[in-house]
């Protein structure tokens, strides 16, 4: 069935989008990542402007965050301080994002930079979540006991000022660290245009050493709150967001978070980890071949300008 | 003054130049639907172009032999083209050019080839054929159309031509009687929201005899109509709706699934 998208102008076909939403709900469910990075490349493929379908993501992925997270709340494993703390440097890192992105738009490579930091962000997280995770494995299967949860629980972390007990997540931590992920993540997320949460989720357990039930919750609340500020600022200054097309990936996107989170419920934390590790580093290895490989067509149109002169 | 006056000055002159007692044929024209209207399952639409060709007493008896050249232009912006280059072993773009108010949606029908309707003089100056429609380019500091064989030039008609937005058929223009005629003009369904001149343009022994214009216009209705000016004019609320059925979304979808 076909639908005409009011601002992406032109026709797609719904049960087309709400699959595409639907699919990568399960996974942003599961993972407990917001699933712009797989997103937006889907809506591009498809024929949707680049600009409209990154407006238009960032909704979406509110709105399977806004659920993930409810259902995560009702289970106790949100860490509300902690995720008020991330935030505060979230926001400066949003704006500080921002301006970049304005800066670099000037400058005319954007797209390139863009591509570049998706590969080298995407594989080197991927990578390393992918080969994690399979070390644990491994040591699993050996009978060794998994004690690599938190190793040297008193690192160069621990000794810095300003410590703050987050009881939820049962960890007392100094601010400085949390408040300076918050602001990586707000950064990384304003100029690639994406939520940021597989980035956040394993810098949270590898260098914040939160417990892994809080992790998820948490990390969902923090994209919640940064993609609907997203949303916002998309509104206000390029009205590019398509609110019908938002509306058919919302409805695909909540229901597939929903299905996603029990599934990552019965899946072992190591295998998720490799799981997640192999696709991230699926995407980065597909944008890394889209730079390298010689293009099927050298050139492009882009439309700069309006209609009348 | 803008190249919209300079249009209009133009066509005011040709109008002027194609009333002069010369001319003795005279076109009549319309399209199937001047107002096609964009609705949730719009999905392009094709559009009839009917004309005649009306003869009076100083029309040279026996004169048949019309031929006919129908050029649709869409809205027109600005676009730019880029080529990638390898360096540094990535393809990353490199050279670009920008095009000025060219028309996002560009066709050219006629009843034979352009080659047996006029002379290259004659096509290049009526612009006649993709190859001969002025694309205004800007090159560094300069103004100017290149030569049809301009790579950027080649580029930009081949991809907007595979998005079938530029199209140049020579056999679409078909005469039901010597003076009666006929053509389809696609729509697909991603052209722009817009105005579209139709431009008919009668040639006999290679000669240009008379032109006529009309127009159509793709507006959206409704739905559509409405949420493309609130996403324009009211970005503020629009945003704080969307972001509202965000969460009504995600609250509804964590109340119907809900199990414990």
């Amino acid at each position: 069935m076909q639908l005409y998208l009011p601002i992406a102008d032109i026709p797609v076909n719904i049960f087309l989008v709400l699959a595409m939403g639907a699919a990568v709900g399960f996974v942003s469910g599961m993972f407990g990542i917001g699933g712009g990075f797989l997103m937006t490349p889907l809506l591009i493929f498809i024929g949707i402007a680049p600009a409209v379908a990154v407006a238009s993501v960032a909704s979406h992925i509110a709105a399977s965050s806004f659920s993930g997270a409810i259902s995560y709340w009702r289970r106790r494993a949100i860490d509300p301080t902690l995720a008020l703390v991330l935030l505060s440097g979230g926001t400066i890192g949003t704006a500080l994002g921002v301006w970049t992105f304005t800066y670099l738009r000037s400058l005319g490579q954007l797209d390139l930079m863009i591509g570049l930091s998706y590969v080298v962000l995407l594989t080197a997280v991927g990578g390393a979540m992918a080969y994690e995770g399979l070390r644990a494995m491994l040591r699993t299967r050996r009978g060794g006991t998994v004690t690599l949860r938190r190793p040297g629980s008193h690192g160069w972390i621990h000794g810095l000022p300003l410590k703050m007990r987050f009881k939820r997540s049962k960890i007392y931590l100094s601010i400085i660290p949390v408040i300076f992920v918050g602001l990586v993540i707000g950064f990384i997320g304003a100029v690639m245009g994406i939520g940021g949460g597989f980035i956040l989720v394993p810098l949270m357990i590898y260098l914040l050493r939160v417990p892994t039930s809080t992790v998820i919750g948490t990390s969902m609340v923090l994209t919640l709150v940064t993609m609907i500020f997203a949303t916002m600022l998309h509104a206000v200054t390029n009205h590019l967001v398509d609110a019908v097309l938002a509306l058919i990936l919302m409805v695909g996107g909540v229901t597939g978070a929903q299905f996603g989170a029990r599934a990552g419920q019965k899946i072992r934390g190591e295998h998720l980890r490799l799981l997640l590790g192999l696709l991230v580093l699926a995407v980065g290895i597909r944008f890394a071949v889209e730079l390298v490989i010689r293009p099927a067509d050298l050139f492009t149109i882009r439309e700069t300008g309006g209609g009348a002169p | 003054m803008t190249a919209r006056s300079l249009l209009v000055l133009a066509a005011l002159l040709a109008a002027i130049l194609a009333g002069s007692p010369a001319g003795a044929e005279r076109l009549i024209v319309s399209v199937s639907n001047h107002r096609v209207t964009v609705t949730p399952n719009y999905s392009g639409e094709e559009l009839v172009l009917f004309g005649s060709v009306e003869r009076d007493a100083d029309t040279p008896p026996g004169r048949t032999n019309y031929d006919l050249v129908v050029t649709v232009i869409g809205p027109r912006a600005d676009m730019v083209t880029r080529r990638k280059e390898r360096r540094f072993g990535i393809w990353i773009n490199s050279d670009y050019r920008q095009f000025l108010q060219v028309p996002s949606y560009l066709a050219l029908f006629s009843n034979r080839p352009f080659d047996q309707i006029a002379s290259a003089e004659v096509q290049r100056r009526q612009q006649l054929g993709l190859n001969n429609v002025l694309l205004m380019q800007r090159v560094g500091g300069d103004y100017a159309d290149v030569v049809p064989n301009d790579i950027f030039r080649s580029a930009f008609v081949r991809l907007r031509s595979e998005r079938g937005l530029y199209r140049e058929e020579t056999s679409a223009v078909t005469f039901l009687t010597p003076t009666l005629f006929r053509t389809t003009i696609p729509l697909p369904a991603e052209v722009p929201i817009g105005t579209y001149n139709v431009e008919i343009k009668l040639f006999t022994d290679g000669a240009l005899v008379t032109k006529a214009d009309t127009a159509f216009e793709i507006v959206k209705v409704g739905f559509e109509q409405f949420v493309a000016n609130t996403a324009r004019q009211n970005g503020l609320a629009y945003g704080l709706v969307t972001a509202a059925m965000a969460l009504m979304t995600g609250w509804m979808a964590s109340i119907v699934f809900r199990r414990d």
